[in-house]
């Protein structure tokens, strides 16, 4: 008690009734026969700011598996997240993180 | 090949273009804004002013359209719910990036802000998307040009559609 310099978490006993609303939502790129891989690459570095290395990594998995997740977060940043996209031309969707 | 982009010092790129090729992409930008509609709003200012769109907002039935503006979400309720509530604001936007290539086209030698820059190079990308879709490109486009005879009826599309990739892998080489 009183501890004010504490930052361990406290168990917070939630009701039954109270559904967080925000399970983890993603957003997907999927791959198609135009994009460039030098430009979805670009856009990953200019959109999210991840590195090179990073947006080079997510680029080769869209590219050989088809599809990759490349941002999460609450549905809201991840359906602003797509609209970005998609003004790059990028093929985007979201979903929540389960669905597989 | 001399014709691309290069990056400018202090920012920006360097567009260096022919007569020939600025006819070109003027002609193709000019036919991706007459196939983008302005985005449609309701009356209601404040729909208006975040840009919420009229209509039902269902998927494009063109498969150009598709590919410009594809869904959001798997599910076709909410692929239509997010389409009404963005799909004008993407429309202006892309018609905006085309209106700037078209207005900083000009053969010769010419410079390019970091703002236009980014605008060529998402208007670029609209333009071989649209010709891409037309064409039915794979992955192997480039093998199908190499082996394609000059007379076939495809020929004269397929070469422009390479000329614009290596003109957009060059502009993103130039912005890095």
């Amino acid at each position: 008690m009183g501890d004010v310099g504490s930052t361990a978490p406290m168990a917070v006993e939630r009701p039954s009734t109270d559904v967080r609303p925000d399970l983890p939502w993603v957003t997907i790129v999927w791959n198609d026969p135009v994009n460039l891989m030098s430009y979805v690459t670009y856009v990953f570095q200019t959109v999210f700011g991840y590195s090179k290395e990073k947006a080079e990594k997510l680029m080769m998995d869209v590219h050989k598996k088809g599809k990759a997740v490349v941002s999460s977060g609450t549905r809201e940043e991840m359906e602003r997240d797509v609209q970005i996209l998609h003004s790059y031309g990028l093929w985007a969707t979201v979903q929540p993180d389960s669905v597989k | 090949m001399n014709s691309g982009f290069s990056t400018r010092e202090g920012g920006g790129v360097i567009a260096e273009f022919e007569a020939a090729e600025v006819s070109i992409l003027r002609s193709l930008v000019t036919q991706v804004l007459g196939l983008v509609a302005p985005g449609e709003t309701g009356d209601d200012p404040l729909e208006r002013a975040l840009g919420i769109g009229i209509g039902a907002g269902s998927a494009p039935s063109d498969p150009v359209l598709a590919r410009l503006f594809p869904s959001a979400y798997q599910d076709e309720e909410e692929a239509a719910e997010f389409r009404r509530y963005t799909e004008a604001t993407l429309r202006d936007g892309k018609r905006a990036d085309a209106q700037t290539m078209l207005d900083s086209a000009r053969p010769g030698r010419s410079e390019l802000t970091p703002e236009q820059a980014q605008a060529w190079l998402r208007s670029l990308n609209d333009v071989r998307l649209a010709l891409g879709t037309k064409l039915e490109v794979t992955e192997e486009i480039h093998d199908e040009i190499a082996t394609m005879s000059e007379d076939d009826p495809r020929y004269p599309a397929y070469v422009t559609y390479d000329w614009l990739t290596y003109l957009q892998d060059t502009l993103v080489r130039a912005l890095w």
